[in-house]
């Protein structure tokens, strides 16, 4: 006989389901009077905050081809000088003015989600080597029975990504581009594909 | 947590065998939304161990009672009075403090308020079906609802969801991101949905369905149903011996 570990077991996932918004972003969906405000809408940056401002921007697409109207999108990423504002945060003090999360429904005709945010700055990898600018970012939907968790690099990064511990390990490297947002001005775009020739790299963290 | 150190340990991987695949076709919406390829892993890095923390200060009085939140002043939402009430707690048993928890039903009729629902159950005028709470320090919550119906939709041509409610959860870092749903004991539609089905495990299942909680329950008022969310759990750092910035 041995102690036994009385580990307890994580929930199961379920679809968030058609009706996320409802939970989510109320006042998306024209459910007013309750929050003020829509969790982790609008600007992530204010004019207090450090660092270069950018627009990402994208669609998340099925295997028809077709973007989904009812995902959404979350992401988390460092400021500009790279430290998370998080109590798992010890390197550092993050940039008070940056919360670093936000929250974007996918719009009901086109699809689209917008994050009006600052470039994030280079965070270590568990072995102290850097990793080059990246953001984290979940999806949610009805269909996708768990939630999924990918990363967005920049194309203007290519030094820092041919780099990156993350990125140099993955086999297949036709797949690598999945993982770069297109920079353009302050526009960066991430469209995700759910499947196909283009189906973005998920990762099980 | 007052005293506690934040954590950094990473986290304990996740047991996919207990989850839904991405690809289940009982369940039809799933069929061109599921990823095809295998996932790449990836051991936790800051960027999935650290994860945002929410102030008490984004709560209203009211968020967490669906009753009234959304009635007019005097008025209530229909139906049979319930309290949800728990722990949030992670895969070790520690209690998850401060974590935010987001849930969203169906009214009573089973219909729920959006611009996209189409079934002909009623409207309630006084129900707007969404809340939010922040967790005490040992990891409890407790919300004020009424018991939502079950309602159908489109998969297969008779296909109804049992009475449930959808709850969204921060824990303490972005890889503990979790949305799921709450059943009732006793409701003979959980065993035959498509969307119950998704997960593989009987026993994984059962951790969804919340039993009735006498003991909770208010006498002249509302019966409670308790439901316990289980996040991942995290190592210790003891040992951790990083070697940082070189
Ligand atoms: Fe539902």
């Amino acid at each position: 006989m041995v102690q036994p570990l009385n580990y307890l077991k994580e929930s199961a996932s379920q679809t968030a389901g058609p009706y996320v918004h409802i939970g989510c972003t109320p006042n998306f969906t024209g459910i007013t009077g309750v929050y003020d405000k829509d969790l982790g809408s609008g600007p992530m940056a204010t004019e207090k905050t450090r660092g270069e401002r950018i627009t990402i921007k994208g669609r998340v697409i099925d295997g028809s081809g077709t973007p989904l109207r009812d995902a959404m999108i979350e992401i988390w990423q460092a400021d500009a000088d790279g430290f998370y504002n998080s109590p798992s945060e010890t390197r550092g003090k993050a940039d008070p003015n940056f919360f670093g999360w936000g929250r974007c429904p996918a719009d009901m005709v086109t699809g689209e989600f917008y994050f009006e945010t600052i470039k994030p700055g280079t965070v270590p990898f568990n072995d102290g080597r850097p990793m080059a600018p990246h953001v984290t970012l979940w999806i949610v939907a009805r269909g996708i029975n768990i939630g999924l968790q990918t990363r967005m690099y920049f194309s203007d990064e290519e030094e820092a990504n041919a780099k990156d511990p993350v990125l140099t390990r993955i086999e297949h490297r036709v797949r690598v581009p999945t993982l770069i947002g297109q920079r353009d001005g302050d526009i960066v775009t991430f469209d995700i594909h759910l499947q196909g020739e283009h189906e973005t790299i998920f990762f099980d963290i | 947590m007052k005293n506690a150190l934040p954590e950094t340990g990473g986290f304990f991987a996740r047991n996919r065998e207990m989850h839904p695949p991405a690809y289940t076709p009982g369940y039809k919406t799933s069929v061109l939304r599921a990823p095809q390829r295998a996932l790449i892993s990836l051991e936790g890095t800051k960027s999935e161990i650290t994860g945002p923390v929410f102030g008490h200060n984004i709560i209203g009085e009211f968020d967490n009672d669906l009753i009234v939140n959304y009635a007019k002043p005097g008025e209530m939402a229909i139906g049979q009075r319930i309290m949800v009430h728990g722990r949030v707690l992670d895969e070790r048993g520690v209690g998850v403090a401060g974590a935010l928890v987001e849930f969203w039903q169906a009214n009573a009729g089973g219909r729920y308020r959006h611009k996209k629902e189409t079934y002909l159950a009623a409207i309630d005028p006084n129900f707007g079906g969404f809340g939010r709470c922040i967790t005490d320090e040992n990891g409890n919550y407790a919300f004020r609802t009424i018991k939502p119906g079950a309602y159908p939709w489109p998969n297969g041509v008779n296909d109804w969801r049992p009475a449930h409610i959808h709850f969204s959860i921060f824990g303490h870092g972005f890889a503990q991101r979790l949305i799921t749903q709450m059943y009732f004991e006793g409701d003979p539609m959980i065993a035959i949905c498509p969307i119950v089905k998704t997960i593989p495990d009987e026993e994984a299942i059962k951790r969804l369905i919340a039993p009735l909680d006498m003991s909770n329950t208010v006498p002249m008022d509302m019966r409670a149903y308790k439901f316990d969310i289980v996040l991942r759990g995290r190592r210790s750092t003891f040992f951790e011996n990083r070697k940082e910035g070189n």
